[in-house]
């Protein structure tokens, strides 16, 4: 007898399968990407609400897109110190792996999670388009299955991700590896293409000393599936199904 | 007490809103403008009426919350 067709997104039965628990302030908007991003590649994803004491019990940590309490004050400020982020904290320090993409990155960097600062984009106009990705540096699990230099297309979509630090602390991050995403121009693009937002040094996603806690603006979520104009994240989130289920 | 707590960008980091509002000072004929850099100013009312003590709590106010010390200064003000 033929074994029953399991629909493509049901993950019940396999256990082993990775769990990431998604992080929902009020104005986050893109969980629900995040999540098909998760379940397309087997893992499974629940939402944490904000006003919580703790986040669930999980393998990843997501902060996702959006624009939470309405980017009041700086982006990220208030989402940073809304209930649950004192768990998000405690559970990074003590090695959790943690992701956080826009708003999500605004978020880790306003808890010092991460270093530097997001700026309003130096063109002042809010930026929503493809962008050209390298990996720099491949950290394990947060990079999923991508290799040094691989070059992918995502979107971004974002007024203040215009990366800044200061000159030491640049060259920190870039001495000890922890810039793992650089804006670059696409096949056949000008260089003068490729930073979407003035970024400091090109830098698109960066890491704690860690490696456990890595944030980006782009959006890879949006580059997995069906009517979406690239696949090219897809070796990412399945590569950190693989490592964490 | 009343505090007002002026928060500015940092020398070196870059403010695309206040370049744009020296351009358009400029397009509207004022001549002479230099750099500008645009801040916040946030106004508090605070039960504490003890000048020092109110200073120390809005200094770490603005270490925890208002400021990002990365990239903003901040001054306070306290009247009473």
């Amino acid at each position: 007898m033929d074994a029953p067709v399991q629909p493509e997104h049901d993950n019940v039965g396999v256990e082993s399968a990775m769990k990431a628990a998604i992080v929902v302030f009020p104005g986050t908007n893109r969980e629900v990407d995040m999540k098909d991003a998760f379940e397309r590649v087997g893992a499974s994803a629940v939402m944490a609400w904000h006003g919580d004491a703790e986040v669930p019990d999980c393998d990843l940590i997501v902060l996702p897109g959006g624009f939470a309490y309405g980017d009041y004050l700086r982006c990220g400020a208030m989402a940073a110190h809304s209930p649950i982020m004192k768990d998000v904290v405690k559970k990074a320090n003590a090695g959790q792996p943690v992701l956080g993409v826009c708003n999500g990155f605004q978020t880790l960097i306003e808890a010092r999670l991460l270093p530097g600062a997001l700026l309003k984009n130096a063109s002042l106009a809010f930026v929503c388009r493809d962008v050209h990705l390298r990996l720099e540096h491949a950290v394990k699990p947060l990079t999923g299955n991508l290799a040094e230099g691989d070059v992918i297309r995502v979107p971004v979509a974002h007024g203040d991700g215009n990366y800044f630090a200061d000159a030491e602390m640049l060259k920190r991050l870039e001495g000890d590896g922890r810039i793992v995403f650089r804006y670059v121009a696409g096949p056949g693009e000008p260089d003068t293409r490729a930073n979407p937002n003035g970024s400091t040094a090109d830098i698109a996603g960066i890491v704690n000393d860690k490696g456990n806690v890595l944030g980006m603006m782009p959006h890879p979520e949006d580059a997995t599936g069906p009517r979406q104009q690239s696949l090219d994240a897809v070796p990412l989130f399945a590569g950190i199904v693989e490592a964490l289920s | 007490m009343k505090a007002r707590v002026h928060i500015t960008l940092k020398h070196g980091v870059l403010d695309p809103q206040g370049k744009a509002i020296g351009h358009a000072l400029g397009s509207l004929g004022f001549e002479g403008v230099g750099d500008v850099r645009q801040g916040k100013v946030i106004e508090l009312e605070l039960a504490e009426n003890d000048e020092a003590k109110a200073r120390a709590e809005v200094e770490q106010m603005c270490q925890k919350l208002l400021a990002n010390t990365v990239i903003e200064n901040y001054a306070i003000e306290l009247q009473a």
